[in-house]
């Protein structure tokens, strides 16, 4: 059954492994996968401990429909303590991995110590054993995998990694499966390197029974066509994400020279088009009919003839605006480059395009840049950048510190520089704009970041009725609702829906390309209600999983509170409040955030969740939410 | 003639959703071990190549059955298992030159496409149509109009370069 999945314990440091049973109670708590990772999280993990320490939890998750008929139901999901922020550490990826993981029998890996030498994690129909990682350690991403798949000697092994970037313990450093999916964000892969845990390799033959499998089949044909039938999603399979970039830039509202500016001009190098000129095909994660990963082969330079997918819309900013360059080979070669050692592609191109402004501000010299000409438009020197961040080369090993780390040890002021939330730097749009935007990227549980609760389709200009139709459920919304990105009235509802909409997404183990992040007409809490009772016989009405979500972002809240957040790091950067957009279309120049209309918004924001004024979950929320009594050790 | 199952392996992008609903289709379960479709995947080059039976006119796995177990089914064009005669020896799976009969290791028995009776779920949930329902001429006929699009081409450029 989707539900009866197991979860194991696995300490590196004995080598001694436990599994066990998730209570139907919990799966109605918690769902799954994300949701059920933050109750682990906050039950396993102690305050204040060391993130790259063996202190540290490592959770491996698939969500409650992966592998079944729930469209792109292919989810993984990795959680731990933050390396790079020392706050929440949460990531989640597609591909292949996850159904895998299912068929093998496991919903959930929570991997504590550190083992005394490389090792990874076999799981094989309901077995799990650790092995010597000697063969693989030191690979990069793609050839770890393989090296698995010849080690035990079946082709079909789907295989979660690191690669070197998360050997050498890069704090931004990816976990992957396949050439690109990647848990790229919060240094997942710096936690999994530190425990000497090169890889998790499944593989599995068990069924997963259906409680109504007819039926989930003839509603995953109508749930998938709901999906694919619009235009957004079809652009996408086409084009794959990079088409988000011509919008947003046209419009100003793309990170550009690290965040001073709001849109490239001259962009032709960097649009889709362009590199749509070397995307041979489209390839799909597990299950999925949008198929929205290119692939190409870098045409010259060093990786001349190399096969890779992507490139994203965050290898054109990365290796695009916002270190200012226009070369369309350059963003194919940082787009393997980053798949290859398993690095956060957004977080290497803020950390490379802060230095350049630390460069150009004078406060870099060019002996602490090891010789490099670190300036806007430089894309060679991007290139070489992102090499020595992986290989913790000179200024590249400061860099692969992370942010806050860099700044204390360049010092002066190259921390005013840094645009970030909570340390994470800022994701790949600017929201100088956009105050909801802004609200999602200020509150987001793992710091700067658009997956936790954007609301995208902000940007469309819906009509109110429209808006009203998807945020009035399932819980009643009769406050303002505006189609004018630029307004604050009416703005930090849709964040916090959003944010339970895409807490649940993470929990069932869907994509987020299929519910209401791009597409404002995709499937959301009353279609998954009705594939949760066909797939896993589990009643749970959209108020339910609303409600499981809303209990499972608190969790995540309550986490961070207890390593000692306060309202503060709910803020952005001075940058977004003192440097008005000079760029973009007339409707977005001149504009800045109004930091006093923006701290009413967070206000608003604590009031949906129930949390007092400092941000903290007031003890009626807990008890509303059944969280009251945590940490309960349950599981 | 009835229809055949027609693949076209440059529109298949991997997503290996049609094991899954076979599966479901077959056995009520998500278990790509019970599909009798699968996708052979080369994904460090981004090759996938869907297989499955070509439900041959003169079967090898019908030739070398001990026990006639397998026959060809003329109304929907098909070679089906007979399971009350099939002793599982297997011998279809080394005769079939594509790899398409299959060993089911749960029920101990070989497991074939059987077009799902006529609507097969493969085709039904295929989004990008890399494999088709449909009468087999039309595989010829769409590798015709490729042929005649690409002589067209190439006369217009033969005509543009002489009035240049």
């Amino acid at each position: 059954m989707a539900l009866n999945r197991k979860i194991a314990y696995i300490d590196l440091t004995s080598g001694k492994i436990e599994t066990g049973k998730i209570p139907i109670e919990m799966r109605k708590k918690y769902i799954g996968s994300r949701g059920l990772d933050a109750y682990l999280l906050y039950n396993h993990v102690k305050q204040g401990i060391d993130a790259l320490s063996p202190d540290n939890v490592a959770i491996v998750s698939a969500g409650l429909l992966v592998g079944t008929p729930a469209s792109a139901a292919c989810r993984i999901h990795v959680c731990a303590k933050s390396p790079l922020t020392d706050r929440y550490g949460s990531s989640n990826a597609g591909g292949f991995f996850a159904p895998e993981l299912r068929w093998a029998g496991f919903d959930h890996l929570v991997i504590t110590g550190k083992a005394p030498k490389p090792v990874y994690l076999w799981v094989h129909n309901g077995e799990i054993e650790i092995r010597d990682a000697k063969n693989v350690w030191g690979k990069y991403v793609a050839e770890s995998q393989q090296a698995i798949r010849d080690e035990l000697g079946d082709r079909d092994i789907k295989v979660l990694t690191i690669g070197p970037g998360g050997e050498k313990l890069v704090r931004f450093a990816n976990v992957m499966t396949g050439l690109k999916n990647s848990a790229g964000r919060t240094g997942m892969g710096a936690v999994l390197g530190s425990k000497n845990l090169k890889a998790v390799a499944a593989r599995g033959t068990m069924d997963i029974t259906l409680a109504h499998p007819r039926e989930a089949l003839d509603y995953n044909r109508e749930f998938t066509t709901q999906i694919t039938s619009s235009k957004v999603s079809q652009t996408q399979g086409r084009l794959g994400t990079p088409f988000i970039f011509g919008a947003t830039n046209t419009q100003g509202l793309v990170n550009t020279h690290n965040s001073l500016l709001t849109q490239l001009v001259d962009s032709d190098a960097v649009e889709a088009e362009a590199i749509d000129e070397y995307i041979t095909g489209m390839a799909s994660c597990w299950g999925c009919g949008v198929h929205c990963r290119g692939k190409f082969v870098i045409p010259e330079g060093p990786y001349a003839g190399t096969y890779d997918e992507g490139p994203e819309y965050t290898h054109q900013v990365s290796y695009g605006s916002i270190t200012g360059c226009r070369n369309t080979i350059a963003i194919l070669e940082g787009t393997h480059l980053t798949n290859m050692y398993g690095i956060d592609v957004l977080e290497v191109g803020n950390l490379i395009a802060w230095a350049i402004e630390l460069s150009e501000e004078g406060i870099l010299t060019k002996e602490e840049t090891d010789g490099l000409e670190l300036t806007w438009g430089n894309h060679e020197a991007v290139l070489e950048m992102t090499h020595r961040i992986a290989n913790r080369e000179g200024l590249g090993d400061i860099l692969a510190e992370g942010g806050f780390r860099a700044a204390e040890k360049i010092g002066r002021n190259s921390i005013d520089h840094f645009i970030h939330v909570k340390g994470m730097g800022q994701m790949n749009s600017d929201e100088k704009a956009t105050p909801a935007l802004a609200l999602n990227i200020a509150t987001s549980s793992r710091g700067c970041d658009h997956l936790r609760s954007r609301p995208a389709i902000d940007l469309y200009h819906l009509p109110e009725d429209v808006l009203r139709k998807i945020y009035g459920q399932p819980v009643q919304y009769d406050g303002p609702l505006t189609s004018d990105y630029r307004d604050y009235e009416g703005k930090s509802w849709p964040v916090f829906w959003h944010e339970n909409c895409y807490m649940a997404v993470d929990s069932l183990g869907i994509c987020k390309y299929h519910t209401t992040f791009l597409g404002a007409t995709h499937p959301n809490f009353e279609e998954w209600s009705k594939l949760i009772y066909l797939i896993a016989g589990l009643e749970m009405s959209p108020l339910d999983i609303w409600t499981a979500a809303e209990r499972t972002n608190n969790l995540e809240r309550m986490y961070n509170l207890r390593e000692g957040m306060t309202r503060d790091e709910d803020w952005l950067v001075d940058r977004y409040f003192d440097l008005p957009n000079v760029l973009g279309i007339p409707a977005v120049r001149g504009l800045s955030i109004d930091r006093e209309k923006f701290k009413k918004m967070i206000d608003e924001f604590y009031q949906y969740h129930g949390w007092d004024e400092n941000g903290v979950p007031t003890p009626e929320t807990l008890k509303r939410l059944e969280i009251d009594k945590e940490p309960s050790h349950m599981l | 003639m009835g229809k055949v199952l027609i693949l076209d392996y440059d529109k298949c992008t991997g997503c290996r959703e049609c094991e899954m609903v076979c599966a479901i289709q077959h056995e009520g379960v998500s278990n790509p071990a019970r599909s009798r479709i699968r996708v052979i995947k080369k994904e460090w080059e981004g090759k996938y190549i869907p297989v499955t039976c070509q439900q041959c006119e003169t079967a090898p796995c019908m030739a070398i059955c001990p026990v006639k177990a397998i026959s060809r089914d003329q109304s929907l064009n098909r070679v089906v298992v007979n399971y009350d005669k099939c002793i599982g020896c297997r011998m279809c799976i080394t005769a079939c030159p594509f790899g398409a009969m299959l060993f089911n290791g749960l029920t101990q028995k070989v497991m074939k496409c059987d077009f799902c009776d006529g609507d097969p779920q493969c085709v039904r949930f295929c989004e990008t149509k890399a494999i088709r329902y449909a009468e087999p001429i039309e595989q010829s006929l769409d590798k015709q109009v490729a042929v005649a699009d690409k002589f067209i081409a190439a006369t217009q450029n033969a005509a543009a370069a002489i009035t240049s």
